[in-house]
């Protein structure tokens, strides 16, 4: 990959990023990542989450300040609404992966990103949640993603870098792949 | 013994090697742990063909001259290509020596076999990319009383109880199996991850004929975009037939075959199957399709348009509306899982210091790094063809010219240790 001249900026380092594939090909160590949140009940459903600290390249990183959201449920679940629901964020998180994939790749590819909206629905039965049928699970029944993206690219090229941006998403990888979790109490 | 080089490995990639190596006068043997074209009579299926058509299986002194250049060899047509191969060039084959340790030895290597020790200065690795089938870790979880079987180890449906088949892996082989299982009256379940989708036919002509003609085989690995990438792409989902059909997922669901995502986990005696299924299926006919559009384009700076058939594109890969993300695997659904999930190479006898953190070879096109040492047929070793038959001809005269220059050189440093050799120009 030789460095370019190109006027194609989505605001992504691409170089950075390929220097870093490079020097964690090498010493593997410092790819081990383990990134981490706090969450803390208030009332109700209520709880806010905080996010500050990660471990990666071989020490202790710290974001630039203290991150927090909150997550409720909706009045008709009789809460007060206090925050987007969890599984809102989840929806959230995977548009914010997809979405940051699909400006690397553009850049990498030398596309000039518009402008790039996902609009992200899960469906879900709520008798699962509920316990009102065991048959039923709790999760989202499907995803559906769809993007809207203006680009100086040919209707081929952006679907393509929607499916590769799939194809290097963490949080694509997390939902639609089993990952092993473990919950425990000090 | 003493000789200038030794060759492990009778298969095509050694046998152009010897071929290249005769025509300079270089002294050479070539150690087969078994028979000349081993693995294709004793680790492939039966009704197994090339994926390439007969024309194409040209060697450095050989092309073909029979009557069917379209169609495309069977088992016994290929071993009888290679025999026949060995025997007009007189390779200098020891069949039944295995290699049991290859180790750096004063100015060259040192290459021991139950019967005999050979050292030599140089050293060709001829053994292909395909010694061990690449099972997953999560086929420990299997419940026991499935029967497993790899693609190696598959020879026909006789092998496989009736009911329900789980193949795992959709490139070559797991689509030809999943096929072949389906069509003998199995219920195949096809665990599909990422793959590589290809029609048999473009426009009237092989696809194989398109990418040779177009020079997509020649790519060379010193201009790939991510060398790394290209190296592991999985084989094309092609087979060789009669009737020269098309083995793609849309066919095999015509077939009745249940197409599931990658097997992803096994979990209380469940299969999970990703839920990536439409991403793999998007990726490959995107990347089909940029393959019809290099040929297109070809075809029209070539004259073509007028000769062959108008471009086309076939229709997308069908997905499930629903793709089924698990099988509880104790209900007896599945009685046979097929692990068709590609292969790695056996370097377990190799002792020299020559193997990256993950077991691979480091080389550059082909030149390993250790002096005088060469490595031949592996995926996009120099170029995008040097895995096939077709690949050996042009990796081998490109090796066996640095491997001429490298002997030249010791011969007048009076046998320094470290030579530098390099390529005075590619060759195209």
């Amino acid at each position: 990959m030789s460095p370019t001249q190109s006027p194609v900026d989505n605001g992504v380092n691409v170089e950075a990023l390929l220097g870093a594939r490079t020097a964690l090909t090498e010493t593997p160590e410092g790819a081990k990542f383990t990134w981490r949140a706090k969450t803390e009940w208030l009332n109700g459903t209520h709880s806010r989450s905080t996010v500050e600290d990660f471990f990666g390249l071989g020490e202790e990183q710290r974001h630039k300040r203290i991150f927090t959201f909150e997550c409720d449920h909706p009045e008709i679940f009789a809460s007060e609404d206090h925050g987007a629901t969890p599984v809102e964020m989840l929806l959230a998180a995977l548009g914010h992966c997809l979405t940051a994939g699909v400006a690397a790749v553009a850049q990498n590819r030398e596309i000039q990103l518009e402008s790039v909206t996902a609009t992200i629905e899960g469906g879900m039965d709520i008798r699962g949640i509920l316990g009102a049928d065991t048959d039923v699970r709790n999760g989202f029944h499907g995803i559906k993603v769809t993007y809207d993206i203006k680009a100086d690219a040919t209707p081929d090229e952006i679907k393509a870098l929607v499916a590769q941006s799939q194809k290097r998403s963490a949080v694509f990888d997390a939902i639609t792949n089993p990952t092993n979790v473990t919950v425990e109490v000090r | 013994m003493r000789v200038t080089t030794v060759i492990i490995g009778a298969g095509h990639a050694g046998l152009a090697v010897s071929h290249c190596l005769s025509a300079r006068s270089i002294d050479h043997v070539l150690l087969e742990r078994g028979e000349i074209a081993n693995s294709w009579k004793r680790e492939r299926w039966d009704s197994l063909r090339l994926l390439t058509p007969n024309w194409m299986s040209r060697l450095p002194g050989y092309t073909y001259q029979g009557a069917d250049p379209d169609g495309y060899r069977n088992m016994p047509e290929t071993i009888g290509l290679l025999e026949g191969y060995a025997s007009t060039i007189s390779a200098p084959v020891r069949t039944q020596t295995p290699v049991t340790s290859v180790r750096a030895f004063d100015d060259g290597y040192r290459v021991t076999t139950p019967h005999e020790v050979w050292e030599c200065r140089t050293l060709v690795l001829a053994t292909g990319a395909c010694n061990i089938p690449r099972i997953p870790a999560l086929a420990e979880a299997i419940p026991a009383g499935i029967h497993m079987l790899t693609a190696m180890e598959y020879r026909n449906p006789g092998q496989v109880e009736p009911g329900g088949v789980l193949v795992v892996g959709g490139s070559a082989s797991g689509t030809q199996i999943a096929e072949e299982l389906q069509l003998a009256g199995r219920s195949v379940t096809l665990a599909l991850g990422e793959h590589i989708r290809a029609p048999r036919l473009y426009r009237g002509r092989d696809i194989k004929w398109w990418m040779d003609a177009a020079g997509v085989l020649n790519d060379p690995y010193d201009e790939a975009d991510d060398l790394e990438r290209a190296r592991h792409v999985p084989s094309l989902q092609l087979a060789g037939s009669t009737d020269r059909r098309t083995v793609d997922i849309n066919r095999l669901t015509g077939l009745g075959v249940r197409i599931v995502g990658k097997l992803a986990g096994i979990a209380d005696h469940r299969a999970q199957f990703s839920g990536s299924l439409r991403n793999v299926c998007a990726l490959s006919d995107l990347k089909m399709n940029r393959l019809l559009d290099r040929i297109d384009q070809w075809a029209t700076e070539h004259g073509l348009d007028a000769e062959v058939e108008p471009p086309h594109r076939f229709e997308p890969t069908r997905v499930p509306d629903d793709p089924l993300l698990g099988i509880d695997l104790r209900r007896g659904e599945i009685r046979t899982v097929v692990w068709a999930t590609g292969y790695r190479p056996d370097y377990s006898w190799l002792e020299a210091p020559v193997l990256d953190r993950k077991g691979r070879i480091r080389h550059e096109g082909g030149i390993v790094d250790s002096p005088g040492m060469y490595v031949m047929g592996l995926p996009f070793l120099r170029r995008r063809k040097s895995s096939l038959i077709d690949g050996a001809a042009d990796d081998a005269r490109d090796l066996s010219e640095h491997l001429a220059r490298f002997l030249d050189h010791r011969a007048t440093q009076n046998g320094g240790a470290s030579s530098e050799v390099t390529f005075q120009g590619r060759e195209t």
